[in-house]
């Protein structure tokens, strides 16, 4: 298999030596990328609304497609409807901050710049994580017996059965949406998360347990020959990635303040996927770089307006055929302070 | 049959499998004792794999059981067989190719970890210290296979021979009390033919492992098993110490064929 990107974490780079810092210590990562996402949010103020909206963004999309790549990419399981679970994360916690929570207590602002209503948020963000991992479980397990195309179909299916039952039910306003959500998501909870998110991955699969996953993606038979439960392994997957796409669904709700059934269509699963396999499949962090790369085009590309999706397709087809392997890696060292120091080392 | 059946450490009765009318086994029973080095042979189609498949719990028998250390495993899905003491080896090498040689013989760790996901995700002293043992056993082992230079190796670019070895270590790995081999000879050459044979009296004296070979090669198979089982179309042909095999005129006759078949064949 060849692998795009990643590959430049192979080599003695800035960014090698950096992730290697990171597998060492991760939790000092961990630590550190959550600082970045405190400073961020109280450097909040300087940052224009536009940008912030691009960070948020890109931050939601590094969710989506790190938590994609443990099944895609570390599993080898294809699954399609990654945006449905977005769907639920989503609706799950506009529903608890628009009617449910407010009704039990109705002096929790949502905006406030107080700890305790920022705080407030976690558990909201976190159930609707929770409801997307239990749709993750009810899908992923009777249907990851099936492998390939098959296990495709069944994602497939299920993506567009949740796009259908919120399309049909008027108490989430149906294919009208939800409007008027409160604006929750900011700097510090959509960076944390995506830190979080990495920090997860990159724990789990750096590790003897996490090394199952990969054992059955290159081979189940002798996967389960080695002791290994590959259908615990595989709906383990599932359920982790569900859990971060419905995280990632709730933060894009209290984002945009809008959600609407067709927002989570199956394009937007491929263009999750997209991100996966442009950053390559088992590299984290080069699926997190990718993940950014492409929120940054989808904005440069609107001023081309009906012409966007044409160009669009047409740099990603570009860059699948012109995978630039060598060149990300130069190109990443002459950007990086010191890249290029340790690549000469 | 020597053994008494209560000691056996694996035990085959009356197993058959059918694949709708085609019938791949029938009627087989075996027993293997702890330590004890049996080699299965047979003619091709003779049935020697999907023997092996029904004792790794990869095919169920259509009829009969399998008992390993006295306990009925009939059925159990092969990572569960795997957990009570049984490795195996395949055909055609099944290693994990995109995962260094380190890692494919780590993966044998992974069902024997003591700390599951948020063990690993929250990666504590206890997960640490676990992680520092499974690598100081990865090395051990690989160090005495000989395999300790090729380990930061995509285990997909080894030389056959060292793939085949390193399969072998892997599911040592998993610290079975019965090692199954199947074809471990094949594709290799006369010198790497040797190697294996010391490789595997090696297993046995050191791990104190029992193996059952399956084996085409009749020169590894001869030299070092104590007790033999030939398969012939899917039924147990014959038993006992190589020389009292390599005498038997059924083996003699379903190997080379006797001059009544040859001249229907002919004919």
């Amino acid at each position: 298999m060849t692998l795009p990107w990643g590959c430049f974490l192979r080599d003695n780079s800035f960014v090698f030596n950096s992730s290697v810092a990171i597998i060492r210590k991760p939790r000092i990562a961990l630590a550190a990328g959550i600082g970045v996402a405190v400073l961020l949010q109280s450097c909040g103020g300087w940052i224009d609304p536009y940008t912030t909206q691009v960070i948020l963004f890109a931050a939601i999309n590094v969710i989506l497609a790190v938590s994609l790549n443990l099944v895609m990419g570390e599993t080898g399981q294809f699954s399609l409807c990654h945006a449905a679970f977005m769907a639920v994360g989503a609706y799950t916690s506009a529903l608890l901050t628009g009617k449910a929570l407010p009704a039990l207590l109705s002096h929790l602002s949502w905006t406030g710049s107080s700890w305790a209503s920022q705080l407030s948020f976690l558990p909201v963000l976190v159930i609707g994580g929770l409801v997307a991992a239990i749709a993750g479980l009810i899908v992923g397990g009777p249907s990851l017996r099936l492998r390939g195309d098959y296990l495709a179909m069944v994602t497939l299916g299920f993506g567009e059965i949740i796009r259908v039952l919120l399309q049909n039910t008027n108490a989430v306003g149906g294919a009208r949406g939800m409007e008027g959500i409160v604006p929750a998501t900011n700097l510090f909870w959509a960076v944390g998360a995506a830190v979080v998110t990495i920090y997860t991955m990159i724990a789990l699969v750096r590790s003897t347990y996490g090394r199952g996953f990969q054992a059955v993606r290159d081979d189940e038979i002798a996967a389960a020959a080695m002791g290994i439960d590959t259908t615990r392994f595989k709906v383990t997957a599932f359920v982790i990635g569900a859990f971060f796409a419905g995280v990632a669904g709730g933060l894009y709700a209290h984002a945009v303040e809008f959600i609407s059934p067709e927002g989570f269509n199956f394009l937007r699963s491929f263009e999750i996927i997209v991100m996966v396999i442009l950053g390559g499949l088992g590299r984290p962090v080069g699926v997190a770089i990718a993940a950014i790369l492409i929120t940054l085009l989808n904005e440069w590309l609107r001023d081309l307006s009906e012409y966007r999706m044409v160009v669009y397709a047409l740099i990603i087809i570009l860059f699948m055929i012109f995978r630039p392997t060598q060149s990300l890696t130069s190109f990443l060292r002459r950007i990086i302070p010191g890249g290029r120091k340790a690549a000469s080392a | 049959m020597t053994t008494a059946p209560g000691k056996a450490l694996l035990e085959a009765r009356n197993c058959s499998l059918r694949f709708g009318g085609i019938s791949a086994l029938t009627d087989v029973s075996l027993h293997i004792s702890p330590g004890e080095l049996v080699g299965l042979i047979g003619p091709n189609g003779a049935g020697k794999t999907s023997l092996f498949n029904i004792l790794t719990g990869v095919y169920r028998p259509t009829e009969g059981e399998v008992l390993f250390e006295g306990r009925p495993v009939t059925g159990l899905p092969p990572h569960s067989i795997n957990r009570l003491g049984m490795a195996r080896t395949f055909q055609n090498i099944r290693l994990f190719g995109s995962l260094d040689v380190t890692m494919n013989v780590r993966t044998s760790f992974i069902a024997r970890l003591r700390g599951g996901l948020l063990h690993t995700i929250r990666r504590g002293k206890s997960f640490r210290s676990e992680e520092e043992e499974i690598r100081e056993e990865g090395r051990r082992l690989l160090a005495y296979f000989g395999l300790e230079e090729a380990a930061a190796h995509p285990s997909r670019s080894l030389p056959y021979g060292d793939q085949r070895r390193l399969e072998i270590v892997r599911a040592l790995a998993t610290k079975p009390r019965l090692l199954l081999l199947d074809e471990p000879a094949a594709g290799m050459n006369p010198t790497e033919k040797e190697e294996l044979k010391r490789l595997i009296s090696r297993i046995r004296s050191e791990f104190g492992t029992a193996i059952l070979l399956v084996e085409h090669d009749m020169k590894v198979v001869m030299g070092i098993c104590e007790r033999l089982v030939v398969l012939d179309r899917g039924s147990l042909l014959s038993s006992g110490t190589p020389a009292e095999v390599r005498a038997d005129p059924k083996v003699i006759a379903a190997y080379l064929g006797t001059s009544s078949g040859q001249t229907e064949a002919a004919a």
